[in-house]
């Protein structure tokens, strides 16, 4: 594991030439970051480009694993107040519970910003959240078809994340929105493939069968990578091709969507940027060199990759970070 | 010597329909759910039943059901002898994840393929012999003692991987998982192959006997001579390897070994199978081919409310109230009822 984060490191050196200007004005300083754990690809991923962006901006970060855990959150933010960090960020594991340990930072002048989930509570317990919006995903990969198949009539199957969760929820509705206005493209069939690959197969081999083997299917749109993987394999089995017979557009924009672009059987995902941070550290900056408090809520932006933008570049610059 | 006689059969459920007639094998509740589950999905997608022949195989929906119903009933199999002796593995979904890990990261790195499958089937013989030992040596109870290993399991299968799904392009791992042969999915042929096997061994032997012997009644089992702990460790070093086996096929089905998703909560759709075959969980007298059969219901469950375009949301819904009415129809109740029935009428 520490050998690919010392490679995600250097991955993320990339990213420090772009933020080479900002070095200057966060050198030296120390941030207290409080991150949930590493439940997922994408969560190691947030860590290790949070690291890179630290480093490249002269921070010294103080970074704290929380175990899925808030006790373990609300312990390191007291941590690092006792330590006299100058910023402290927290991905809040649970949105309740903060007022509290928030209100000792705020007494402390110590400001915080909220990574990739909100909370609950007085807003002027935090100086900002960074957080993508999952509705915009949606729509973003939505919108991208509609321009991709033009005038054609498009029957869209729609691979669900876990029934009921918040991804699901809004990236469907994104979607929904993003084709909203154009006649020829319809979702004729939506299950949930529980954002997992051996799911997304499954039930996109039951789409392919009811749906005359598939020649009925023009596009299947995936709420996240994993299961557009394996709905790829599924239409490959089925002897159709993935990318043209069938289009293939995703959200989460992880490595192996990437090598399956550069394969020709992907056609576009939309990223969830790991980069929470670096919209965070600009923030502080633009706080304390200006002393203008930013925004409440900062939107990362919602990228869309097509095979037209270097998959295997992309796919080289992702391998490391750990997801 | 004379031994002693005594009735190791249950005497409170009526008895298993063993060697009858092969008519009797259609009017039982786990055929007849199979069925009309089948009638249902037949229903609801006119094209159910068509197969057709593309690439070399056999391609459509029923042969889907065979063929994503084959992990489970492949763990079924396993489970169907723990349950007979009054126990129960929770691990095998686990097992399932340390499995598919270890072959995964052993190939990935290079080692040949037929190694990696051996090493991976070695840690689940090694996975269900730790669960044997702890139920037998330790005498703890079969939920808690294999809970360990289904907590614990998984974390092994994310430190195997670390963290990240391992994808590989090994062709023997991947034609374990999605290769054919006659026309027939890798996974139901090695399930039914299984099945066949174990089936044997248990019923062409005293084994079967014998389990179901320590599933009554341990001590008794003993008292009349048998090795119960020998039988036990062997039984549940079985479930591992059954585990090790449906993991091999879930990984080389997505060509990755996903240490966080593979076999998730399958532990419960084989004790479902199990539990819907007939098995008493009990313990005592069981059924492989019905644990089997009782794999295919759940699958074609699945596939038919993923061909009928419900919407997700009732899929949990609609599984659960065929399952109850499949319990139902089994429970000695309605078995009282049904044999009534015809008497009545004479």
């Amino acid at each position: 594991m520490n050998v690919y984060k010392t490679l995600a490191l250097g991955a993320g050196l990339a990213g420090l030439l772009l933020s080479a200007a900002y070095a200057e004005g966060l050198q030296g300083k120390v941030i207290g970051f409080s991150q949930i754990g590493s439940e997922s690809g994408w969560r190691a991923a947030e860590t290790s480009v949070t690291k890179a962006e630290a480093e490249a901006r002269g921070i010294d970060l103080k970074f704290a694993d929380a175990q899925q855990k808030q006790e373990n959150q609300i312990k390191a933010i007291r941590g690092f107040i006792a330590q006299g960090v100058d910023a402290i960020l927290v991905a809040p594991v649970v949105a309740t519970g903060w007022e509290e340990v928030l209100t000792e930072a705020k007494e402390a002048n110590i400001p915080v910003v909220l990574l990739d989930r909100g909370i609950e509570g007085p807003e002027d317990l935090y100086l900002t959240s960074v957080a993508s919006d999952q509705v915009k995903e949606g729509r973003v990969a939505g919108e991208w078809l509609v321009g991709t198949v033009g005038d054609k009539t498009c029957n869209i199957v729609e691979l669900q994340g876990t029934v009921g969760s918040s991804p699901a929820i809004n990236r469907k509705q994104g979607f929904e929105e993003g084709i909203a206005g154009h006649a020829n493209l319809s979702i004729i069939r939506s299950q949930t493939g529980d954002f997992t690959r051996s799911k997304g197969k499954e039930v996109m081999e039951g789409f392919i069968k009811a749906e005359d083997g598939g020649k009925n299917i023009c596009a299947v749109y995936a709420h996240n990578d994993d299961m557009a993987v394996g709905a790829i394999q599924a239409i490959k089995d089925a002897g159709l091709k993935p990318g043209s017979d069938i289009l293939v557009v995703s959200i989460d924009a992880v490595p192996d969507i990437f090598s399956a672009m550069v394969a020709g059987e992907a056609n576009a995902t939309v990223e969830l940027t790991p980069n929470m941070a670096g919209p965070a550290f600009d923030a502080l900056q633009a706080y304390w060199d200006a002393g203008t408090a930013p925004e409440k809520f900062i939107i990362t932006e919602s990228k869309l990759f097509t095979s037209a933008d270097d998959p295997q570049g992309e796919y080289d610059r992702r391998k490391g970070l750990g997801y | 010597m004379t031994r002693p006689t005594v009735d190791l059969r249950p005497t409170t459920q009526p008895p298993m329909p063993r060697a009858r007639p092969i008519a009797s094998f259609f009017t039982r509740p786990q055929v007849i759910a199979l069925a009309a589950v089948l009638l249902v999905n037949w229903l609801l997608f006119p094209g159910f039943f068509t197969i057709t022949w593309q690439d070399g195989r056999f391609f459509g929906s029923l042969i889907d059901v065979l063929n994503r119903g084959a992990p489970v009933a492949i763990l079924a199999i396993g489970m169907t002898m723990v349950i007979a002796t009054k126990g129960v593995d929770l691990s095998v979904g686990a097992v399932m994840a340390i499995s598919g890990a270890t072959a995964a990261t052993l190939v990935t790195s290079g080692v040949p393929a037929p190694v990696a499958v051996f090493a991976a089937l070695g840690t689940g013989l090694l996975c269900g012999l730790w669960n044997g030992i702890l139920v037998t040596v330790l005498e703890i109870q079969p939920i808690i003692a294999t809970l360990v290993l289904m907590v614990a399991g998984r974390g092994l299968a994310q430190l195997i991987t670390e963290g990240y799904i391992v994808t590989f392009s090994d062709p023997l791992l991947i034609f374990i998982g999605t290769g054919s042969f006659l026309g027939f999915p890798m996974p139901v042929v090695i399930a039914a192959l299984l099945m066949i096997l174990a089936t044997l061994i248990v019923r062409r032997t005293a084994l079967g006997l014998l389990i179901e012997a320590v599933g009554v009644n341990r001590s008794a089992a003993r008292f009349a001579g048998l090795s119960a702990g020998a039988l036990l460790l062997i039984v549940y070093t079985f479930a591992g390897f059954c585990a090790a086996i449906s993991g091999l096929i879930v990984a080389g089905d997505i060509r990755g070994a996903d240490a966080n998703n593979a076999g998730l909560w399958l532990e419960l759709d084989a004790i479902l199978a199990v539990v819907i075959g007939g098995t008493s969980l009990m313990g005592g007298r069981f059924s492989i081919p019905m644990a089997v059969l009782g794999a295919m219901i759940i699958q074609a469950m699945n596939t038919g409310i993923l061909i009928s375009g419900f919407s997700p949301e009732f899929n949990l819904v609609v599984k659960s109230a065929v399952i109850i009415v499949i319990l139902v129809l089994q429970s000695p109740i309605s078995a009282r009822l049904f044999r009534r029935l015809p008497g009545a009428q004479k």
